[in-house]
C-alpha cells in the first residue's frame, strides 16, 4: 500500500506542505517495503488547475491513501475518481502522520474547499 | 467615442462616474462590464428588457473513441483535464475554451458543446440605453460576455458610449478598454488609491489610450493620489468632493445628476473637459 504527502523537503522528516496542488514535492511512502520516493511536483508553478494534475499524478504514482492537511473540490473530484483514500494530517511532519495513519489514528478529510480562485482584480 | 472608466480597485467610484456621465449625456449608451457583479442597472432601473445568453464551447468526450493517449490532458495549460482509470475527466469550470484538446485527440474523440456562463440585457432608462453583463457565479472568465457586449455597440460618431469596466487591470479590464477612444481613472485619495491608482495607469500606457483621472471622495488637506498625478503629469479632469449628500443619493441607488443641480454641473463639466480632451487627441494623432 502506497502513502502519498505533499511534502516542502525531500525528507521523511520534512514538514507536511500546507498547499496539496502547489506542494513542491510529494513524498510515496510504500508501507509494505517501507521505501520512499520524492516526486517534483510538476503542477506546482501551474496557472491554474494545479490540484487536478497533483491529483493526476498521485494517481499516475498508484497511490493508494493521500495524507493532506487540506484539499480543493477539483482534485478530491480526481482522487475520488481513482479511489484514493484521503485523510488529515494531525501534526506537522511526514513521518509522525505516516505513523499516525498505521495506528489509525489519522481521521477522513470529507471537507474539501471550493479553491482560491475568483478574487477580483487578479 | 468610446470612454472607459477604470480603477485598480472596487468602490473607488467607477459606476457613480460612468452612470452619471452617461445620464447627463443628451443621448448615450452605458455599458456594464463589471460582469461579476454588475451594478449600473440597480441606479437606471432600465425598461423594456431584452436578454440573449452568452455561451462557450467547451470539450465534450466520445469514450468508446478515445484511446487514453492523454494528448488533451498535457496539451492543457489550465489542468481542466484528467484521465483516471480509462476515462477521461472534464472540468468545465476550468475549461477555458481554447479548443486545443480537440484539435490535438488524434481520435477525433472530443468534439465542442455549447455551455452557457452568462446572459447580456439591454433596456432603457430616459435617453440612456443600457447593456448589462453578467457572469453567472463560479465561471473562469467573463471575457466573453465582454466581447458580445461591445461587439454589439459599434462606435456611432453621433452616440457617446460609456463603459464601466471590471476593477482592476487583469484581462478582463484590457478586454473592455481595447477599443476605448478614451479612458477615466477614477481614485481615492488614499495611499491604497495611488497603488491602484498606478496599476491601471500603467495599463492605460501599455495600451497607448489617452487618459485623464477622477479623484473622488476629495478632503481638505493632502490628496496622495492627486500627488501622484501631479508627479506623473496626469491631467485631472475633476475633482469630486467627498460629500454626505451624494453619499445618500448614491446608497439610494438615484443617479445624482437626475436629483441635484449642484451634480449635474459637476458631471456636465467633466463631460465637457472629457470631450475636449478627446477632440485634442484626435486632431493631435491625425
Amino acid at each position: 500500500m502506497k502513502i502519498a504527502i505533499p511534502v516542502d523537503e525531500k525528507s521523511l522528516q520534512s514538514n507536511v506542505c500546507v498547499s496539496f496542488g502547489r506542494t513542491p514535492y510529494f513524498l510515496i511512502y510504500d508501507i509494505d517495503t517501507k521505501k520512499s520516493v520524492f516526486l517534483d511536483n510538476s503542477a506546482a508553478a501551474s496557472t491554474g488547475g494545479a490540484g487536478i494534475k497533483a491529483a493526476q499524478t498521485i494517481a499516475d504514482n498508484k497511490a493508494n491513501i493521500l495524507l493532506t492537511p487540506r484539499l480543493g473540490e477539483n482534485a478530491a473530484d480526481v482522487l475520488k475518481a481513482a479511489e484514493i483514500k484521503i485523510y488529515k494530517t494531525t501534526t506537522a511532519s511526514a513521518k509522525d502522520n505516516i505513523d499516525a495513519f498505521i495506528a489509525g489514528k489519522l481521521p477522513l478529510l470529507n471537507e474539501f474547499h471550493a479553491g482560491f480562485h475568483g478574487h477580483r482584480g487578479n | 467615442m468610446r470612454i472607459a472608466v477604470l480603477s485598480g480597485k472596487g468602490g473607488t467610484g467607477k459606476t457613480l462616474v460612468s452612470v452619471n456621465l452617461a445620464a447627463v449625456t443628451k443621448t448615450s449608451t452605458y455599458i456594464d462590464c463589471d460582469v461579476e457583479e454588475p451594478n449600473g442597472y440597480l441606479f437606471f432601473k432600465p425598461e423594456n428588457i431584452q436578454e440573449e445568453e452568452v455561451s462557450i464551447r467547451i470539450p465534450k468526450v466520445d469514450e468508446k473513441l478515445c484511446s487514453g493517449c492523454r494528448k488533451c490532458v498535457d496539451f492543457c495549460k489550465f489542468n481542466a483535464l484528467a484521465y483516471i482509470k480509462d476515462k477521461l475527466i472534464v472540468f468545465e469550470e476550468v475549461c477555458h475554451s481554447c479548443g486545443g484538446c480537440i484539435m490535438f485527440c488524434p481520435e477525433k474523440a472530443l468534439t465542442e458543446k455549447e455551455k452557457v456562463i452568462g446572459k447580456v440585457q439591454k433596456g432603457t432608462s430616459n435617453q440612456v440605453t443600457v447593456y448589462t453583463g453578467i457572469l453567472n457565479t463560479g465561471e473562469a472568465s467573463g471575457i466573453p460576455i465582454i466581447k458580445k457586449l461591445l461587439a454589439r455597440n459599434k462606435p456611432e460618431s453621433d452616440k457617446q458610449t460609456f463603459i464601466d469596466c471590471p476593477p482592476g487591470s487583469a484581462c478582463i479590464v484590457m478586454e473592455s478598454i481595447k477599443d476605448a477612444d478614451y479612458c477615466i481613472l477614477v481614485a481615492e485619495p488614499t495611499i491604497f488609491g495611488v497603488h491602484n491608482l498606478a496599476m491601471v495607469y500603467e495599463l492605460v500606457k501599455v495600451f497607448n489610450k489617452p487618459f485623464g483621472a477622477v479623484l473622488n471622495k476629495c478632503l481638505e488637506g493632502e490628496n496622495p493620489a492627486e500627488k501622484f498625478c501631479l508627479e506623473k503629469n496626469i491631467k485631472i479632469l475633476v475633482r469630486i468632493p467627498f460629500d454626505n449628500e451624494l453619499g445618500i443619493l448614491n446608497s439610494n441607488a438615484e443617479i445624482a445628476v437626475r436629483k441635484n443641480e449642484k451634480y449635474r454641473t459637476i458631471f456636465s463639466s467633466l463631460l465637457e473637459t472629457v470631450k475636449k480632451e478627446v477632440h485634442h487627441e484626435t486632431t493631435s494623432n491625425s
